[in-house]
């Protein structure tokens, strides 16, 4: 894929064994993730692959539900009790995660790995002064004095741009504004220099002003720091403005995979054309009428077999190929790839033909 | 910007929310200005979109007009009448004419009751008898919205999000309103049903001669769907215009600023789109305390002394196209990235 | 902060104030609006053998046909100054706070309730270290250990702690540890604390224990709930997202946040129990609070009833000012409001 963006490896070498360890920085393998609830068993996370480079960002967008911030925990090691059940490997910087005992884990947590998360204000504890969140998360990777550990937060508030960080460092998060606490929480989860950053839906929350300081900001610490960022979302914009490369995810899986660049301007699974289409953009003349696509996603006990988009699919069983029977999917190895039937051709055709006068 | 012909006309419409303080003697210590003196008018079948950062004053606005709130100030006219200050009762059979559709399509259906009686209930409270009976009435509401009839007995939670928004639409339309808000209604929704709620509202709109007030934070989901656009700052409007006009030449540096931010989905225009961003520094202001003067000052790049001392009025700047700024935006001026 | 204690301060002066209000109109007014002359109000304090003068000349002395604000200025300076009492020949003064003398026994009321608070003191708090110990910890750890056996168990011994009445769990307690097994005094027995520790103690344990294991059943329901509650919190997630200790986050994160509301429980239940722990008191015979309460409604003895009623008032409003500045303290919400 394209030079800084996710590492491709080649498929034959996932084949061999002993499994070698993967060079890729994040490299996840079929992960699965399901729950045990009242209703059923709930696939989470079914059969997901992609790999990511240090400096490198990755955009994941789908809808609710398919599966986005479950995948973002699981690579935090934060899924509990014994409803869940994970399969497949993270390889992060050369160890694997599922199979680490969950002490090793919570070593790695918050140092190696961090997380910013939705909604900065209930995302902090509403006791604590932001400062100490910070210098608690400071000392559990670092063995300073708390002296020490303060001026690190009240730098790294400077960093992010609060102003007065040196008196703002005793407020509590609901003295803070909503995009001060975002970029609070920022400078909470960098302030043990981790080399992955995964923001899930990091400004969602925000207004639309507050949301292009927010990315701003993310986009110049990656570039200080030289972390990998995984950045979750479901809007398209966002992705844009940041990732190199983006995985499409629908009902648990990956559904299209591949840069920014492809995704973009030459999309080809059907589910992405949908997105694509549906939303109505600044940069577009206005249309008449949006495209929507027709149905609701599904529920994830009741996955539909074969293609899980199936059922809102247009180009369904076209030239009778086994939508509803046979399940498409990405290739295990992390590199790119589009989980559809059609054949690669005609895909690109169907887009050329079809898609684009609507886009 | 008044039309005689107007469906709704508001003047210097005001609502300030008073805060109080102490448990057995309250007494007012000062009051949250969500809405503070503005003037609109909505003409019959067109949409009116109103967009804004949160807590600038929309669905306060949206919530006034509904009389769902009592004004502070100012004059509420629809269709002619007067109903600022209209009590309950006298506003019970106007009630019929606008309507609202709620944000939230979780919360704001109850639980407990059918979605045969939350569409039919505003027949029953208007004590409206429709010919086929109130059942036959709620199925086609259905219909025309894209439920199934058979829909009639279930409850809420056995629907999706875009169901349930589907079910506020049919209560809303019921009475055939001729003005119905819709406060943020796509935004608790996944991209690909935001798109299937928005044709909805879109082709009701053209069979029923309906009148809409858009109210949404979503720039390029309002763009879509309004005719008009009216854009609010701290309680204020600050520019309004129609939709064109205000996407190709904005005149207030908020609406400038604002439309700057929306992210594109273009990776090819991320370059283009960092250097010509104007990034804002700073948080809206609380509506308090706000700003004196222009409210926008404080994260203005082009505030100026004036800009402290008066407050400037929306006028026209060109026909149809109302700016409240001292020092708007000329066409071609270069910006600078603050 | 000190400016929200002083009006929490103020806010609670205030409330006594109205208490001391209602409470006069309810033993002194009421009856009149119901209907009784000042001689039948008089007649309670002389017992019915009295004749007519002597009744007029009681309800004059004590004024019962005063306006109604000199009559509660009177009352009130009773309680805050003490009042001075002309029986016979001799005045007699009744110290602050004066709720008047017994009908029966003729005591000052106030002393005598002193007394009986030492005893319902030790009670109660004895009884509340228990059961907030054990109450918290096992719902903790149930909440820890959702659906274990250890929870299922701890749960159902707490739906029997709260379903059970104390008569019940008392009776069976005497009858077990103090009848059967004569490992504890049988009822009736208290020693001041000051005098023996140790017998202190012992006389109390199985009031103590029958006491908390009512609330100690509830608060462990409480508590299991609300940590339940609070570990699903998205800050709970944060914390472990720092790569925290599990210990860590269970205990500065979690029960932290999970205790705030038990505070302001447990500071009203204190409240009450203070006001008499009648159903303990009245199984265990002990002579306290409540046991006063109880004899003074059997005998329609007016003064002590007034003295039980503001006293439990007292510590009511006592406790909710006392829990409103912990709460201050804990949550910074509250405080920088
Ligand atoms: N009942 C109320 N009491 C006090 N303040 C209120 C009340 N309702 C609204 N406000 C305040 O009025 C202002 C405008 O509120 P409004 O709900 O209209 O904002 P909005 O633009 O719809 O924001 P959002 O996009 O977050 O819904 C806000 O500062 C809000 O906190
Ligand atoms: N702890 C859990 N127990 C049961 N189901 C869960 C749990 N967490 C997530 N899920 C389910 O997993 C699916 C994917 O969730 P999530 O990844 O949170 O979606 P999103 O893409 O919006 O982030 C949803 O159907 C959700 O209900
Ligand atoms: S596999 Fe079939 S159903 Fe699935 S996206 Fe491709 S064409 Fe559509
Ligand atoms: S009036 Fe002044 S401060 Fe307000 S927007 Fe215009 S230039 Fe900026
Ligand atoms: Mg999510
Ligand atoms: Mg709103």
């Amino acid at each position: 894929m394209s030079g800084r963006g996710v590492q491709v490896t080649p498929l034959s070498d996932s084949a061999a064994w002993p499994p070698r360890v993967p060079t890729a920085f994040l490299d996840v393998r079929d992960l699965r993730v399901t729950f045990r609830t009242d209703d059923g068993l709930v696939k989470a996370v079914d059969g997901l692959s992609f790999s990511l480079e240090r400096g490198a960002t990755l955009g994941i967008v789908g809808e609710s539900g398919s599966g986005k911030s479950v995948t973002s925990l699981s690579i935090m090691g934060l899924h509990k009790g014994q409803s869940v059940t994970m399969s497949g490997e993270i390889w992060l910087d050369g160890q694997e995660l599922i199979s680490a005992s969950p002490d090793q884990v919570r070593r790695l947590r918050g140092r190696k790995q961090a997380m910013i998360f939705q909604d900065p204000l209930s995302s902090m504890h509403p006791f604590y002064t932001i400062g100490a969140q910070i210098i608690e998360a400071y000392q559990a990777h670092h063995d300073v004095p708390a002296k020490v550990a303060r001026q690190r937060a009240i730098d790294m508030l400077d960093r992010v741009g609060i102003p007065q960080a040196r008196t703002r460092v005793d407020d509590f998060p609901h003295q803070f504004s909503g995009g001060m606490r975002q970029r609070a929480m920022i400078a909470m989860s960098l302030v043990n220099n981790p080399d992955l950053l995964i923001a899930d839906e990091p400004t969602t929350a925000l207004d639309v002003t507050v949301q292009a300081q927010i990315l701003d900001l993310i986009r110049d610490l990656q570039a200080e720091f030289g972390s990998a960022v995984i950045i979750i979302t479901h809007d398209l914009g966002v992705v844009a403005e940041l990732a190199d490369d983006i995985l499409v995810m629908y009902a648990g899986r990956g559904v299209e995979y591949g840069t920014a660049d492809k995704i973009f301007r030459q999309p080809e699974h059907p589910y992405t054309w949908g997105l694509l289409r549906s939303m109505p953009r600044m940069d577009r003349e206005v249309r008449d009428r949006l495209k929507p696509i027709t149905g609701t996603p599904p529920s994830l006990i009741n996955v539909p077999p074969g293609c899980p988009f199936h059922p809102r699919c247009p180009y369904v069983e076209r030239n009778g190929i086994p939508c509803r029977t046979v399940v498409p999917r990405l290739p295990t190895d992390g590199s790119p790839g589009v989980a559809c039937h059609i054949p690669e051709k005609e895909r690109k055709q169907l887009f050329e033909d079809e898609i684009v006068p609507t886009l | 910007m008044t039309s005689p012909d107007a469906l709704l006309e508001v003047t210097a419409l005001q609502k300030h929310f008073a805060i109080t303080k102490g448990t057995f003697l309250r007494r007012k210590v000062g009051a949250v200005r969500a809405v503070d003196g503005i003037d609109f008018a909505i003409r019959p079948g067109e949409t009116l979109g109103l967009v804004g950062e949160s807590g600038c004053g929309k669905t306060t606005t949206g919530r006034l007009i509904s009389r769902l709130l009592e004004p502070s100030g100012g004059k509420i006219v629809l269709a002619g009448r007067d109903i600022t200050h209209l009590s309950p009762g006298a506003m019970r059979p106007l009630r019929r004419d606008v309507q609202m559709i709620f944000q939230d399509p979780y919360s704001s259906l109850n639980p407990r009751h059918t979605v045969g009686s939350i569409v039919g209930a505003p027949f029953k409270v208007q004590g409206i008898s429709t010919p086929n009976g109130t059942k036959r009435a709620v199925q086609d509401l259905l219909e025309l919205v894209g439920l199934s009839p058979e829909h009639y007995n279930r409850y809420p939670h056995e629907f999706s999000g875009g169901q349930r928004q589907r079910i506020g639409v049919a209560r809303a339309l019921a009475l055939r309103p001729k003005l119905i808000v819709c406060d943020e209604p796509v935004s608790a929704l996944d991209v690909s049903i935001q798109a299937q709620v928005v044709n909805l509202l879109e082709d009701l709109q053209g069979e029923l001669n309906l009148t809409y007030m858009f109210i949404a934070h979503d720039l390029s989901v309002v763009r879509h769907i309004s005719d008009r656009i009216a854009v609010m700052y701290l309680g204020k409007i600050i520019e309004l215009t129609d939709r064109d006009s205000l996407y190709a030449q904005p005149r207030h540096p908020y609406t400038v600023a604002l439309m700057s931010a929306v992210p594109v989905p273009d990776p090819a225009r991320r370059a283009r789109a960092g250097r010509t961003r104007i990034l804002l520094t700073g948080d809206v202001p609380s509506p308090i305390n706000p700003p004196s003067g222009c409210r926008f000052r404080t994260r203005c790049w082009k505030a100026q002394e004036v800009c402290a001392l008066e407050e400037p009025p929306l006028r026209p700047l060109a026909p149809g196209h109302f700016t409240a700024c001292h020092f708007p935006v000329e066409p071609g001026e270069t910006l600078r990235r603050s | 902060m000190v400016a929200y204690v002083l009006r929490r301060l103020v806010a609670a002066v205030v409330l006594l104030f109205v208490v001391s209000v209602v409470t006069f109109a309810i033993f002194f007014l009421v009856p009149r609006i119901a209907g009784a002359t000042a001689e039948d109000l008089a007649s309670r304090y002389v017992g019915k053998t009295a004749g007519p003068e002597q009744l007029k000349e009681m309800a004059d002395k004590l004024g019962f046909d005063d306006p109604l604000y000199v009559q509660y200025g009177r009352f009130a300076k009773g309680l805050v100054a003490g009042a001075d009492f002309s029986t016979g020949p001799t005045v007699e003064h009744c110290p602050a706070p004066c709720f008047g003398y017994s009908f029966i026994t003729q005591n000052p009321v106030w002393p005598d309730l002193v007394d009986r608070l030492g005893v319902t003191m030790s009670l109660a708090a004895g009884a509340a270290i228990i059961w907030l110990v054990v109450g918290v910890s096992i719902g903790v750890l149930s909440a820890l250990r959702k659906g274990s056996i250890f929870d299922r168990g701890a749960m159902g011994v707490a739906l029997a702690g709260v379903s059970l009445p104390i008569f019940f769990t008392g009776l069976l307690a005497l009858s077990i540890f103090a009848y059967n097994l004569g490992w504890f005094p049988p009822g009736g027995s208290y020693t001041a604390i000051t005098e023996n520790p140790g017998q202190w103690a012992y006389d109390l344990i199985l009031p103590w224990i029958t006491l908390a294991f009512l609330y100690a059943a509830a608060y462990a329901r409480l508590t299991r709930a609300g940590m339940l509650e609070t570990m699903n919190e998205d800050f709970i997630r944060t914390a472990r997202a720092k790569g925290l200790v599990e210990r860590t986050v269970v205990v500065k994160h979690g029960l932290r946040y999970a205790l705030t509301p038990i505070v302001t429980i447990f500071g009203l239940d204190l409240g009450l129990l203070l006001g008499g722990a009648i159903l303990t008191e009245s199984t265990f015979s002990l002579p306290g609070i409540g046991k006063y309460a109880v004899d003074a409604v059997t005998n329609n003895d007016l003064p002590k009833v007034l003295g039980v009623v503001m006293l439990g008032a007292f510590f009511i409003i006592l406790a909710n000012l006392i829990v409103d500045i912990t709460y201050a303290v804990i949550d910074p919400r509250v405080r920088l409001s």
